[in-house]
């Protein structure tokens, strides 16, 4: 029985198990840059980005077909453009950053659809905004992995300027010229993330796996790399979950897998330590008998 | 004695508003230098301009000796996100990043000093706990074992007072001691007159324009206190007219 339900799916099929290495890359790596995300308010923002790559997808598919290496490409370069326009546009106007990301970031949505829809049938558009996580090849699964390992590498690089960025700018602007650096380093790895997890879960799901367990965690640890680990061992557990349901109720597997996360993000709510609903309104016995 | 800082001519603003006018002064190296005025007169501003934050719209400030790494400023109302998960050790240790930069890892000497440093004012055992814990003064006393750490030759204070225990501000005004002792040039913007007259032997007085500037008990009169809110009052009605012809 429980066999059956938990292991046999994998046991038996290989793309379930490319499936469930894609889930995890896709996790591991993108769950730290969901949590930053998270810690500097900016968790939109990883929403407006994945609608910025989607022209650049798109017009990847309509040069070379259903190409990983065009997609990849074209993704990131779109994704980078709009990043850099935006905060271009913030440093030398009075514009603000998060006004000119919305700005651009419709403005190149817009293009997407355009592009998607002068050629493509609907089943593109759906593997485009949905992904084919049960149809990964061994290509797709090296990328993915690749991504992920340049994303902790670089985050792991530049993990200080990264939080004095978040907790302190202002000192940070003062000390080093780093901090320009840092912003758009950081708004990179956002990029990379979701270029990986587009091709698992779609454009419009990677920033599920991104930004769900980041908040979920914030609701089980208090420090950086707390939430860090929890981040990323509740996007594992999601993706696993999500991947068993899709398999034995056949759903589509994108948003399975973005619905477990989102069930985790619930309880975390109401059952976390860390500032839960149930741990507000326990009576704080332990600190009364210190 | 050579100049630590010097005003020349120095107009500093905002959107081609001036805030500071034609500014003439020196600060001489190693003194230690309350600035004063009424509201809106300039005095962050000021302190902005020096860290270079801030560019003049007209004149310029020299900087005698000291490199643009060499300050170490404590904004009034400091950009930190409180409720960021970073421990007092982490945030206190950042004042160590001229020598470690972004990358080294903090050696064993590095440490040590920044024990001693959260030992100078008095968080020892707070190591671990999160900036967002700690109350008001409290978190002031770690930023200034962050200043400590910088171990600037210029430190610039902006208001560090304000919403502080007692305990913590007669702590704080003995960390400012030790820097002047130890030869610091040290420029901070206060309100208090009683705290200035105690522990500031210079001070600079500021409405827009220079007031006075010299040794505290001549600089700190009623007359020209007086004199310091009717300028400022004169530019309230007037943002852009009060150049030389108002004064």
């Amino acid at each position: 029985m429980i066999w059956e339900l938990f292991f046999a799916p994998f046991a038996e099929f290989g793309f379930m198990r490319r499936a469930l290495l894609g889930c995890i890359a896709v996790s591991v790596g993108a769950t730290p840059v969901g949590v930053f995300l998270m810690l500097r308010n900016m968790s939109l923002t990883g929403d407006a980005m994945a609608h910025a790559i989607l022209p650049g997808a798109a017009l990847g598919y309509l040069v070379s077909g259903l190409s990983l290496g065009a997609m990849t490409i074209g993704g990131l370069i779109a994704g980078m453009v709009v990043a850099l326009a935006s905060g271009f546009v913030a440093r030398i106007t009075a514009l603000r950053e998060d006004a000119s990301l919305a700005a651009f970031y419709l403005i190149s949505l817009a293009l997407g659809v355009l592009i998607v829809s002068t050629r493509g049938s609907n089943v593109d558009l759906m593997h485009v905004l949905f992904g084919t996580v049960l149809a990964l090849d061994n290509a797709a699964l090296i990328l993915l992995c690749s991504f992920a390992s340049i994303s902790l590498i670089v985050l792991a690089i530049f993990f200080r300027p990264l939080v004095l960025e978040c907790a302190d700018p202002q000192f940070l602007r003062s000390v080093s010229g780093l901090s320009a650096v840092t912003h758009f380093t950081f708004l990179a790895l956002v990029v990379l993330n979701l270029v990986a997890g587009f091709h698992a879960l779609g454009t419009l799901m990677a920033v599920g796996i991104m930004i769900l367990p980041a908040a979920a965690a914030r609701f089980w640890a208090a420090s950086i790399g707390g939430l860090v680990s929890a981040a990323a061992l509740i996007a594992i557990l999601s993706s696993l979950t999500g991947l068993l349901l899709s398999f034995h109720y056949s759903l589509p597997s994108g948003p399975a897998i973005i619905l477990v996360a989102g069930i985790a993000y619930g309880l975390s709510i109401i059952c976390g330590p860390v500032g839960g609903v149930i741990a507000q309104h326990l009576p704080r016995q332990q600190q009364l008998e210190t | 004695m050579t100049a630590a800082l010097s005003f020349e001519n120095l107009t500093l603003g905002y959107d081609q508003t001036p805030a500071v006018q034609e500014l003439e002064a020196e600060i001489p190296d190693g003194s230690l230098t309350a600035i004063v005025g009424p509201n809106g007169a300039g005095k962050s501003t000021l302190l902005k301009g020096v860290t270079g934050a801030l560019s003049p719209l007209e004149g310029r400030i020299q900087i005698g000796g000291v490199e643009r790494e060499d300050i170490a400023y404590l904004p009034q109302q400091s950009e930190i996100d409180r409720s960021f998960p970073i421990t007092v050790v982490d945030i206190v240790s950042m004042g160590l990043w001229r020598e470690v930069g972004a990358f080294a890892t903090l050696g064993r000497g590095h440490r040590k000093r920044v024990q001693t440093a959260l030992a100078a004012v008095g968080l020892t055992g707070f190591e671990r706990r999160t900036i967002g814990s700690l109350s008001g003064g409290q978190m002031q006393r770690a930023l200034f074992a962050r200043l400590l750490l910088q171990d600037a030759k210029l430190v610039l204070l902006d208001e560090p007072f304000t919403a502080i225990d007692a305990k913590t501000m007669a702590d704080l005004l003995g960390i400012i001691r030790r820097w002047h002792d130890e030869g610091r040039t040290v420029l901070a913007v206060l309100h208090d007159d009683i705290t200035v007259r105690t522990h500031f032997p210079e001070t600079l007085m500021l409405a827009r324009q220079l007031v006075a500037h010299g040794p505290t008990e001549q600089v700190l009169t009623s007359e020209n206190q007086f004199r310091a809110r009717q300028m400022c009052e004169a530019c309230a009605d007037t943002p852009h007219s009060c150049g030389k012809s108002a004064a």
